[in-house]
């Protein structure tokens, strides 16, 4: 099963399964812009796989209220890059239900946002904000790899309690396939996952450079004898600190990888945690492989190929940390 | 005697209210006004750390709880509504734990400030600070309604500068092009802060529901009756099936924004004594006492039990305990028990 299919799939259980569930945004009804709504409409009706007006405040904000009176509402935001209209709904609003009601209300939605390079998306469709919303109390933001975990987390995430911002990678809608169990799984929020196993160097990331991360890791194996333990966040809030800390210890070196910007990133928490708990348990300084700190990627494809992470600029930063 | 002759001409019974739906309402309106009095005094003497006021708008607010169905209708109200409030349920003691900032308030434990209203057991959505975001939330519980095909209303107010935020935009279309059942109720008190009606919009605020597709009424704040009036039938209408409808209340802000502002600044005396002199809630006395609805004697009687009333509410949130310290950490999730935060450490 393709990453993108599912994510549909899991739509379509959850929803056949529990009435609340429905399904709002731009174009989704049609199958969305980026097809991962196909066929929900037909299976569904329009009721549950709702065209919002094309303004995101609103999707957000019908959702959360949808959400505070029983509903479980899904929402689509149709590119990351369209999110900073409900960036108010998100932080000021949902994030906070709960807690400023004293447990009164909660608002139980998921917000679906494809993300990160595609190619041939620019500036703004192709984005990673999900350090925007990262350290923002109240909200759960996952990021899976793979189809399994894709299917598994957004299950976990309808179910939950809490607002939970589903960051789907586009590149690997089409381009991941892996097994999902004909019956379903559920992967719990909070839990990251050994991908690979090593000795020699240890790398944490999540989304679509798990991916070129395991193929520099086999490539190094092969090549230089280097066994690289790969740790995959799947969830990027609440971080998994003891799996990262175990990860850390297994080999003394870390590599941090994420396609979004190195400063204000995601990997300066991991590495603000490791350096607070265990500084004197590592046997070189950690290593980030990150965006670069520029406004997004460009249109023109020598500057998108420069501004992308790939697998030799992995493989080659944990061949330095492997002899550091 | 009667101001009408004919009692049924009576404006109340014209719209279709009973005297005792009169009285009461006049007793909600008094009530607000005498705690809001109260809660201006209470943060003079240093009791209390703010207040933000609702003088002004108690005619309209409690007009319109009448007109909808407290047992059934969602609640979006804003942070000068404790009239509303006072009218589908919540008590005096209860406003005065939320004004004291006590662990038994129901609206937040003493989390937000004054006026930020929420309570489950009334159907008061929890609300913020950052204006007209609970718009699209009502949309969106009004939306949930329809799906489940239930009768209730959504009621949503706010202030004429929130008409301004996208919120107000993005919250109108979308309830406009779904036909929802939500009342959307603007509380034009003629100042946002300082800044006066004038400098927040060209045109009117009721002319904006045409652009939306619905029906747009303007009544005056200070009349009850044209306010329950229009409140019923748009709550009508959104039962019928026959969508949103945006009624804008005209009335006045007779106190600064807040106990931090000082209205000279940007208002005179003499405005504030012309529009004083029109306060609804001293009209409705006059009414209720030219109706013959009730004697003098019955109304000293009353008053002197609002009196106890709010001493007491003031006597026992003064003496509630605050939120334990380490009550901080609660409710960030509704699981927390299994839940650690980046950097917060175990949960106490």
């Amino acid at each position: 099963m393709k990453y993108i299919e599912a994510i549909r799939q899991a739509m379509h259980d959850e929803m056949v399964r529990d009435a609340r569930v429905f399904v709002l945004g731009e174009d989704v009804g049609k199958g969305g812009v980026l097809n991962t709504t196909i066929g929900l409409r037909d299976r569904f009706g329009a009721a549950r796989v709702l065209d919002t007006p094309l303004a995101e405040s609103a999707i957000v904000g019908v959702a959360i209220g949808a959400a505070m009176h029983g509903m479980r509402p899904i929402a689509e935001i149709q590119f990351a890059d369209f999110i900073f209209p409900a960036t108010n709904q998100i932080i000021s609003e949902a994030a906070k239900i709960r807690y400023r009601s004293n447990n009164d209300w909660h608002a139980p939605l998921v917000i679906r946002v494809p993300y990160g390079a595609t190619g041939g998306g620019a500036l703004y469709h192709s984005q990673c904000p999900e350090s925007v919303f990262f350290g923002v109390p109240g909200l759960k933001i996952v990021a899976p790899a793979t189809p399994y975990d894709a299917y598994g987390l957004l299950i976990a995430a309808i179910r939950d309690p809490d607002p939970v911002l589903f960051f789907e990678h586009k590149k690997c809608y089409l381009s991941i396939s892996g097994d999902v169990p004909a019956d379903g799984c559920v992967v719990d929020i909070g839990q990251a996952n050994v991908v690979r196993r090593g000795t020699d160097v240890t790398v944490i990331t999540y989304g679509m450079t798990v991916h070129l991360a395991l193929r520099a890791a086999e490539a190094l194996a092969t090549t230089e004898k280097i066994q690289t333990h790969i740790l995959d966040l799947r969830t990027l809030q609440p971080l998994d600190r003891t799996a990262i800390l175990e990860a850390v210890v297994h080999t003394g070196k870390v590599l941090i990888v994420h396609e979004d910007h190195k400063t204000g990133g995601i990997g300066a928490e991991i590495a603000a945690i490791i350096a607070e708990t265990l500084l004197y348990e590592l046997d070189a300084p950690i290593a980030r492989l990150c965006g670069p700190d520029v406004h997004a990627i460009a249109m023109s494809p020598t500057i998108e190929k420069a501004f992308l992470i790939t697998e030799q600029q992995v493989a080659e930063a944990i061949h330095h940390l492997a002899h550091a | 005697m009667s101001l009408h002759e004919d009692v049924s001409l009576a404006p109340h019974r014209v719209v279709g209210l009973t005297d005792a739906q009169c009285v009461r309402m006049y007793e909600e309106m008094v009530a607000a006004r005498k705690y809001d009095e109260r809660a201006h005094v209470l943060q003079r003497a240093g009791k209390v750390a703010f207040h933000v006021s609702g003088i002004g708008h108690e005619v309209a607010q409690v007009a319109a709880a009448t007109a909808l169905d407290r047992q059934t209708d969602l609640f979006f109200p804003y942070y000068r509504d404790y009239a509303l409030l006072l009218s589908i349920g919540m008590t005096l003691r209860e406003l005065m734990l939320a004004l004291f900032l006590k662990a038994e308030d129901p609206n937040s434990g003493g989390r937000q400030m004054v006026g930020h209203f929420g309570c489950k057991r009334l159907r008061v959505f929890t609300g913020s600070s950052p204006v007209a975001t609970q718009i699209p939330h009502a949309v969106g519980a009004a939306y949930a309604a329809k799906l489940r095909g239930e009768s209730a209303v959504s009621f949503v107010s706010f202030g004429e500068g929130s008409s301004n935020q996208g919120d107000f935009h993005e919250g109108c279309n979308f309830a406009g092009v779904h036909q929802l059942p939500v009342i959307l109720f603007c509380e034009n008190n003629r100042y946002a802060i300082s800044v006066p009606e004038k400098l927040q919009i060209a045109g009117r605020i009721v002319d904006r529901a045409q652009g939306y597709g619905f029906t747009g009424v303007r009544v005056d704040g200070n009349d009850p009756f044209a306010v329950y009036e229009a409140v019923r039938q748009a709550r009508a209408r959104a039962v019928a099936g026959e969508g949103p409808t945006l009624i804008e209340a005209m009335m006045y802000r007779l106190q600064p924004h807040s106990t931090a502002d000082n209205d000279l600044l940007y208002r005179t005396q003499a405005e504030i004594d012309a529009h004083r002199a029109a306060d609804g809630v001293v009209h409705m006395l006059h009414y209720v006492m030219q109706q013959g609805l009730r004697t003098e004697e019955q109304q000293l009687q009353w008053m002197g039990m609002l009196d106890e009333q709010l001493r007491q509410a003031i006597d026992e949130a003064d003496a509630a305990p605050y939120p334990h310290p380490a009550t901080m950490m609660h409710h960030i999730y509704g699981d927390e028990a299994t839940r650690v935060m980046p950097g917060k450490g175990s949960l106490p």
